[in-house]
Parts: C-alpha cells; structure tokens; sequence
C-alpha cells in the first residue's frame, strides 16, 4: 500500500479542521473495511485523521430517544441490555453481521460507510462506475448474484452491505453530523442515496463532514421484530436478501410496522407502500404475501440475481410471520 | 485397542502455542522480501513493461521480469508441454498463458516497500482471444493416450442402453480451491551452486527433483525444509512457479529471498479441482440388478500442462456390473494448471455416480442403501482380484443407525419438521490404498530415546504422531521416549504427501526399521554376561528393559547395555517395500457419509441437522487423529456440496471471487451436529499394521449424499454444485 501519514484527532472541531486541509484526507475508526481497500489499492489516502480518541462511544437514554456515539463498537451496541430491550431490532441486525472479531472493531459510523461487496469495485482492473467513474459497469452482463434489484441504474447495480443500516432506516434513526459548516441532522433513509450517474457517491454527507452520533427515537417496536438475513453460509457472509421488521400489535392488529430490506439496492431499502398496507390489518399469511407483493413493484433482477424476485417476497413474508408470532 | 489408539498430537503444543516453525518463519538473517505481479489479462504477450517507477522506490533491490532474469538452465532442456509436473517456466518469455500469471519479482528490504513498489508495475499488453469457459470450449476436447485417459469398457459398450430402465443424467462441478489457511511460502537462499529452500511442500524428495531440474543441478545438492505445513490439501504436491521465482531472485542477490502468496494469489497461481463435467449411463432390470453402468467426463486443463486423475475410474469397481464404458477427456483452458485437491478425481466422480445411484434407486421406488446392497461386489471386478477386506456394509448398517435412516421415507417432501422439509441421502466414498518405498532410521540414544528419522512431512493429518505410536508399540516405549525428526531433506527418502499413502508407507518402515532394531538390542543383550546361556528369543524388551522371559531376576536397561559397550546409540535405517501378496489383491478404503438435512423451500436455505461420516480404513492408529480427518474431510465435502465454486468471469478471463469474504467455505455453523465412525478392522493384506487410507475416502461421496437428502427433502434434483439456494427456490424472471 502507499504511504500515508495517520493522526490522531482530539477533538471532532480538530478532526473535522484536519481533514478540511487535505484533499485526499480520510477519517479512519474502526478499519475494518478501509484498511482492506487499502490494501487493495482501491482506496489510496495521503493521510488519515485517526478519530479513535473522541468521546463519541456513549450509549444515552435521553428523553424520547437513545442517542448511539458514533465510535460505540458494533458489539458493545449489539450487547447492550438497554438496546436489546428497548431497540432489539438494532440488536439482531448487528449481531447478524460479519464476525465478532470485525464486531469488536467495527463502529456504527463507520458501519455506514461499508463499500460495497461488488466484485467488480474490488478488482481495480476491472471496470467499475463507482471506483473508476465512467469505466463502465462490470457487474452488468457480469458476476452480479448480490446484485440490486431495486433503485440501481445504468451506471450501477451494486448494494449496500449493511445489516446495522436496514434496522437504523426501519426504525427511523437521524443521523447527527458535524462540518466545516457546523453541525447538521440527517433522516437516515436520507443518508445513503441511490447511485444514478454518480455512483461514486454513497451518502449525502457533504466533503468533510463527521458523524458524531446516531439518534432512534422512542418507539412500541419491542417484542414483535425479526431481522431475517439470508445468505450463502449461516455465519460471515453478506446477505443475499435481508428483512427487518418491527410490528407493534395488538389484539393481533396491526398498530404500526417497520419494514426495510437490505441486499435489494444501493442504500437500505425501506419499504414504506407495503407498510401503510398492514397498518391496521390483521395479522395473516394472506395479508403478509400481499404486502410482500407490493413491496416488489418496480423490482428489476439482472440475471444471477432473478432469483431474488422470488426470494425477497418470500423473505418479507417469512420475517413477518416470525415477528408476529413472536 | 492398544495403548497408543489415542494418544494426543505429539506436535500439538508446538502448533497451537505458536513455536511451530512454518517455511516463512524461519529467522534467516539478510532476508529480503519478495512478491510477485501478475498479469491483469489471460491470454496474449507483453507489449511493454514499466519497472522503472518500482527500481526507483525506495528499498528495492531487484525488480525482476522476462526482460532480464537469467534464466535458469533448466529451461533450455524442459520437455515437451505435455510431460506432467513441468509447470509454467516463469519469466520465461513475454507470453502470457493465464490470468495473473506473474510477470515479474519485485524485492525489497521491508515488506512495505516490497508491497508498495510492486503497486507501481504497470504492463501494456497485446492480448489475444483467451478461452475460460469449458462449456463454450468442447472443441478443444482432447483424449491423452495415458492410464487415466484410456477409454474402458467390460462387456458390450455402452451397455446401460439395453437395459429394462434407463437413467441419462450429466453432473457438472465447477472449480474449487484448495486454499490452505497457511498461504504458499518460500525462504529460498543459496549456499554457492546448492539451493536451501523452508517451503511449503507435501514432499521434500519431490521438491528436490523439480527445483534440481530447473537449475541443472543434482537433487541431492538440493536442501528443502517443509516441518510444519498449515495445511495444503494437494497444492503443495507441485513446485509451482513462485518456489522458482524466489529462488532466481535469491541467485541474482545473493540473499535470501522470502515470498509468501497473496491470498488473491492461492486462487489463480497454485492449483485448484478442475471444472468438471460427467455424463452418467445406468441400466438396470425393473428388480434393481444393474446392467449397464457408463461414466464420461470432461474436465479442464491448462494450456501448458495435460492434467488428470481418475475421475471416471470408481465406476468400474464400485458396483457389480458387467458392462461397464468409462470415457476421461480433458480442454485446455487460459488458466493455471489444476492440481490434486483431497479425495482426487474420486470426488468428483463420486458425485456423479452416487447421485446417479440415486435417481435410479427412484426410477426403480426402491430404497437407496437397498439397491446398492443389490449390487454389492463381492470382488474388484475391474481388476478380477479379490477384496483385500471390505466392510462397506458395516459402514451402511452404521450410519443407518445413527442418522436415523427409518425415518426416512422415499417419498420426496413427505417428511416435516415443523415448517423445514426433512430429507435423507447418503453417498458411498472409496479410494485405493497405495503403499511406496521408504525408508526410515530408527536409532535407540544413550538416554534411552527412541528417534525415528524419515524426509516425509505432516500436512496435517498427524504424521508424527502416527510414527510416535508406531514407533512406541514396536519398541514397549513410551511414547513419550520417541522423539520424531522430519520434513527435510537429508533424513532418510519418505513418500511424497499425498493419496492417503502415507500411514502405509511411512508407519510400515516405522514398523519395519523398530523391529530391525529392537532384534538388534536384542542381539547385543545375548552378548552381555547378564543373559549369558539365554537364546535371542527368550528376551523381551519393554519399556527401555530387556529381560529374559522366564526369569525376572535377569533384566539390564537399554541404557547399562549401551553404555557397558560403550556406544553412543543403536541404530538401523531400512527400506521397507509391499510385499509381493499385496499384489494379488485389491485394496481399498470405503467410506459411506450420510446426511439430514432441512430445508426451507421459500428462502432456499438448507440446515445440515445431523451428518455421519462411517469409514473402512483397516487399522485405526490414532482414534483422535483419525476423527480430525474424517471430521476435516467430511467438511470440505460440505464445502463442495453447498459451497465452494470459483467463479470465473468469462468476459476478462478471469475469478471474480478470489478472496475469503466471497468464496465460502462452511462454518461451524452451518453443521449443527456432525459425528465420525471407524469400522477399525485389520486389513489382513495391505501392510504390517492392516491400515487402508483415510484422508481422500473422508471427502469422497458427501457432496453427492447432500444432494441426494436435498432431493429426498425436495423433489429437486440438483446436479450443478454447488447446491446454492438459488437453485431450490423457483425463479421467476419478470
């Protein structure tokens, strides 16, 4: 890998200062995925502003929300008591991901920025919009089994990887974030963006922002919800269709649902068509397979992966069901 | 059970504390660092080479290409591309013959520098029209004139077509890679004209021979070390193009010269199981009686090298049957030459014929155990010999019992727990049990000790610990008292690693050598005034004691004896070769896997909930070991079935999955419960010990007991590994 300078920030003001003065300046937390672009050469920064001093690793009950540091461990998040009562969502979708030992390093910040698992972004000879902008797209008419069947466009068809992201956009997290500009909010479903023409760009963040915590407001969704992952092997690997549901039931009604897959598209996809349908309906296979139906309109598979047609439908029904037999 | 059957690793303190030395970890001081660039295109030549950014980088020593190597000797005088064991001739010419191929040596005096100097290498390129996809290359479809590419055929050809119920299926494995945790790893060095070499390698003799060839050298001029092995799996059974590299670089700075692979590396540069596809013919009367059994398969290979194994060659033996076609061909592919991968040829035939068994045992509604158990064979009829032993009923009755095969209806999907589809399948293993010539040094020290001395080297099936128990119940030694010196040359010649040999071969010598020199204590004790009027035969020698055996009084320590003749040891190195009987008989290990699987037909996920592993392998040495195999080999099978394929994007040439995050190997847990059985009954015929072979037959015949339960579970018959879930829940293309 190329040379590069590290420094370590003692302040996010300090932090967010440094990297402003650098051009190909990169905040690092947790590493776990950066180091390995790094390696690869896909990601080449001159320096890196090493964040890992800052105070952002608390998890706070505050009044109507908890409020998650944006250096909390995906584990220590994962294993709170508090969050696995109150957020059990979060919990089962963190605890879903990679290996413990990624885990233990991974943070929720950083956790938002995972690239992609797209062969093609990985492979520097080989074409890729996102790495390469105006390369092409290797994936289309290529290797595309993960591939997006929602949202994606000529330019990209690649996903998120994410399992944290899919519970934080169900449950209707913000994203607090602090720049050269000052300090701003994000809704998360606002946070990560479809790739268009521009698929070199993830998020909304703007150059040289940092998050600094993340923010789920109070909600019933404590008892009823499921994050179902399917994938290639039952430990350490990337979903092919992930649901994750939240139902607050009563009386088996309906009260209120969350529903947001993961592996379908370039950001967390929240499937809002399919939840204004169950509210208030009763809970059924019936009433599941139709909101499964309607979360498919506009779908579009590429060829290894038209069989995600069939599989997320079925995934959305199967975590409903288990969230609500819960 | 004797009192060495389960005695721990003797290696394994030193493994799994760390002070096990692997090739790479050997402290050599002035060692630089050493990594290869591969090509970014299949097929074609280079046009241009930039090396200049990478010789001006800080901390370069040599940047090495087809431009200005000095080419070894050896190279001058290769055989003909169609001799096996001659591979790629690195930096030989500007051709390029598969993707990644490397295409020059970059050395530095950090592996910092050394990495970040091999990143500014940049090659142009005139490429050609490269060929990846066996599918798309049936043209090129060549029979090789060899035991393995010969055509068979007993009784009339094609014989199957006339029977009363046919079965025409074609099964397809894609590549697979061995993939060891410990990367391919080399400290080459050189001491004038003679090559010290701390490689990964399953056989120092082998090793020898090849890198003495490629220098022009003697193989005894040659020193390799290869102790500790994290595994290999067969890719070490070839010295690949990179042990080469490193040792022209080494030559050229007269240092040493270390280079461990990239993981990327291990995928495209050191082998892998060759994309296969088979062709499978069953006849059998409407009782279950096969008729007619024929077996084609079509495998790659590289465009340098023919490579094959016996894929086919289960199919003459396995069954009674008496017409019997096997047909082996192979294509050459723009990839690196394939290479042995655990359970060789066998693997992947079995999968084709096992499954095959299935679905006739379907066509014919009878159960799958009972139509094998209808053409069971007596004796080997391909070679019209008897069995050396067989207890493959035993290992049917075995696993029957365990897996809970009563359960089973054969009625696809007619059997649930809660919402899962339960299913049962099973597929039968086998592999020929060899035996080489070795020859091992057994020395008794002053102290006591007994050392045992071979080249042969553990990969990890506990070899040392194999001869320690040998060693320990020929000599009534502890085993504590046995002290085992291997994996380098220079020791007395051992086999090469691999076709499950090495128990046979290296534990006879063990046997053989410990008993020469047990009869030699023996012969010296008769001299000693202690047992003075005492024949040869009235001596026993136990525990570090000779004793006469009708008289406890008179008894003298192998210590007093040695040390009252004044000798600094006793020793004997022999050469122990089969025996002239082996020959006629035919011997071979057989193993049946079984498998419960269930199934979510909606999500396509399958859940191994119970698999059972039964062998006949004769003799079981080591209990603990043994297990370790069988547990190791029954789970890359898993990986077969359910997992592993490499997958190629025809488009550039080349894989798109060439990392551990994207190619799967099974976890812990994807097995929710997973057991191991030994029939452990002596082989009367294979070697002294009664052992057969066990690391091939513990891989062999899962992938297709998997695919069989999932059908059994299903209705689906899958004959494309691997059994992704895509391929059991119904696509719909919108």
């Amino acid at each position: 890998m190329k040379n590069f300078q590290i420094i370590r920030a003692l302040s996010s003001g300090s932090a967010v200062t440094n990297i402003s003065k650098e051009s190909s300046a990169m905040f690092i937390a947790g590493g776990t995925n950066l180091v390995d672009l790094m390696k690869k050469n896909v990601t080449a920064p001159d320096k890196l502003i090493d964040i890992n001093g800052l105070d952002l690793k608390k998890i706070e009950f505050l009044k109507g929300k908890v409020s998650i540091g944006a250096l909390a461990k995906n584990s220590q998040v994962a294993e709170d008591s508090s969050i696995k009562e109150k957020h059990p969502l979060l919990a089962l979708a963190l605890a879903a991901g990679a290996s413990q030992q990624i885990r233990h390093m991974a943070t929720v910040g950083g956790n938002m920025f995972q690239k992609t698992r797209c062969s093609y972004y990985y492979n520097t000879d080989m074409p890729c919009n996102k790495r390469n902008p105006k390369s092409g797209c290797g994936a289309i008419g290529g290797a595309n089994r993960m591939h997006a069947i929602f949202g994606a466009s000529e330019s990209c068809i690649a996903v998120h990887p994410s399992d944290m992201c899919v519970a934080l956009a169900a449950l209707d997290a913000n994203v607090l974030v602090e720049g050269p500009k000052g300090k701003r909010q994000i809704k998360f479903t606002d946070f990560h963006r479809l790739p268009g023409n521009t698929p070199e760009k993830d998020t909304t963040l703007e150059n040289k922002e940092l998050i600094t915590s993340v923010e789920i407001p109070d909600n019933n969704f404590t008892k009823n919800v499921h994050y179902l992952k399917v994938r290639d092997r039952t430990s350490y690997a990337f979903a092919l269709v992930s649901v994750a549901v939240a139902l607050d039931l009563k009386n088996n009604v309906i009260n209120n649902v969350r529903l947001a897959m993961g592996g379908v598209a370039h950001k967390p996809w929240r499937l809002t068509e399919a939840e204004e349908f169950l509210k208030g309906k009763t809970v059924s296979e019936e009433i599941f397979k139709q909101a499964a139906n309607l979360a498919m309109k506009g779908a579009k598979s590429y060829g290894d992966n038209d069989f995600k047609l069939t599989l997320a439908p079925n995934a959305i029904t199967e975590a409903l069901t288990i969230a609500a037999s819960k | 059970m004797s009192k060495t059957s389960n005695i721990n690793r003797v290696d394994g303190f030193a493994k799994v504390t760390g002070s096990a030395t692997y090739s790479a970890e050997y402290k050599t001081p002035g060692v630089v660092y050493a990594c290869l660039v591969g090509s970014t295109i299949a097929k074609g030549r280079i046009k241009t080479i930039d090396t200049k950014k990478a010789e001006w980088a800080p901390g370069v020593l040599a940047v090495i290409t087809h431009l200005n190597v000095d080419k070894p000797v050896g190279y001058q005088k290769a055989k003909d591309k169609h001799n096996f064991g001659q591979p790629l001739q690195i930096f030989k010419d500007d051709s390029v013959l598969y993707y990644d191929q490397p295409i020059a040596l970059v050395i530095a005096d950090t592996f910092e520098r050394m990495q970040y100097a091999a990143s500014l290498i940049k090659a142009d390129y005139f490429k050609e029209e490269h060929s990846t996809e066996l599918k798309k290359a049936a043209d090129k479809e060549k029979k090789v004139d060899t035991d393995k590419g010969n055509d068979y055929h007993r009784g009339i050809q094609d014989g199957y077509k006339n029977a009363e119920v046919i079965l025409e299926a074609e099964y397809t494995i894609p590549t697979e890679v061995h993939n060891p945790m410990e990367l391919a790893n080399i400290i080459a060095k050189w001491e004038g004209n003679k090559p010290i070499l701390y490689t990964k390698s399953q056989g120092v003799e082998g090793t020898r021979k090849s890198v003495a060839g490629v220098f022009g050298i003697q193989a005894e001029d040659v020193e390799v070390h290869s102790e500790y092995l994290g595994g290999a799996f067969g890719m070490g059974l070839h010295t690949w193009p990179y042990e080469i590299a490193a040792l022209i670089g080494a030559k050229k700075l007269n240092r040493p010269v270390k280079l461990v692979l990239h993981r990327e590396q291990m995928f495209t540069n050191v082998g892998f199981r060759p994309y296969t596809i088979q062709k499978m013919g069953l006849g059998a009367t409407k009782a279950g009686k096969l008729t007619g059994l024929t077996h084609e398969a079509v495998a790659m290979t590289s465009s340098y090298e023919d490579f094959m194994e016996g894929t086919v060659n289960m199919s003459r033996f396995i069954y009674d049957c008496e017409n019997v076609s096997t047909r082996y061909r192979i294509i050459p592919l723009d990839t690196c030459t394939p290479i042995w991968m655990r359970g060789p040829g066998e693997a992947t035939g079995s999968f084709a014929l096992e499954c095959a068994m299935d679905e006739m045992a379907y066509k014919l509604n009878l159960d799958p155990i009972e139509f094998r158990k209808l053409n069971y064979a007596e004796k080997d009829l391909e070679q019209n010999k008897p069995w050396s032993s067989k207890y493959l009923l035993e290992c049917y009755e075995g696993g029957m019992e365990r897996i809970g095969w009563k359960n089973r209806k054969n009625e696809p999907g007619s059997v649930k727990e809660g919402n899962w589809l339960v299913g049962y399948g099973m597929g039968t293993g086998t592999f020929g049990c060899y035996r080489s010539p070795t020859s091992v040094k057994a020395k008794f020290l002053p102290d006591g000790n007994l050392v045992l001395q071979c080249s042969v080297n553990d990969m990890g099936p506990g070899t040392a610990t194999m001869m320690t128990a040998i060693g320990a119940e020929i000599t009534g030694l502890p085993v504590e008292n046995v002290i085992i010196e291997m994996g380098k040359s220079g020791l007395p010649k051992g086999p090469t690693q691999g076709g499950s040999a090495t128990t046979s071969s290296v534990g006879s010598a063990v046997h053989d050598s410990c008993n020469l020199l047990v009869s030699k204590a023996l012969e010296l004790a008769t001299q000693n005034p202690t047992f003075k009027g005492i024949a040869i035969t009235d001596l026993t020698f136990a525990n570090g004691l000779i004793a006469a055996k009708n008289d406890n009084s008179k008894s003298i320590a192998l210590t007093s004896l040695l040390a009252e003749n004044k000798l600094e040891g006793l020793e004997v190195e022999n050469l122990s070769k089969g025996a002239e009987e082996a020959k006629k008989y035919s011997i071979y290990s057989f193993s049946v896997h079984f498998v419960k699987v269930l199934v979510n037909p909606n999500l396509g996920k399958i859940r191994l909930a119970h698999v059972v592993s039964c062998a006949d392998i004769g003799t079981v040495i080591n209990q603990k070991t043994s297990a370790g195999q069988m547990y190791g080999g029954a789970v890359g099978g898993i990986g077969m079935g359910l997992m592993e394929a490499l997958e190629i994007d025809h488009r550039f040439g080349r894989p798109i999955n060439n990392n551990f995050a994207d190619y799967h190997v099974p976890v812990n847990a994807d097995i929710e419960k997973q057991e191991v059985f030994f029939v452990n009954k002596k082989d009367p015929i294979s070697n002294p010990m009664g052992t057969k072979g066990l690391g091939e037959t513990a891989l062999v015949g899962m992938a297709p007991a998997i695919a069989n339960a999932v059908f059994n579970a299903t209705g689906k018959r899958v004959r494309d590994l691997p059994i992704t879930l895509d391929k059991i829940i119904e696509t719909v293309k919108v």
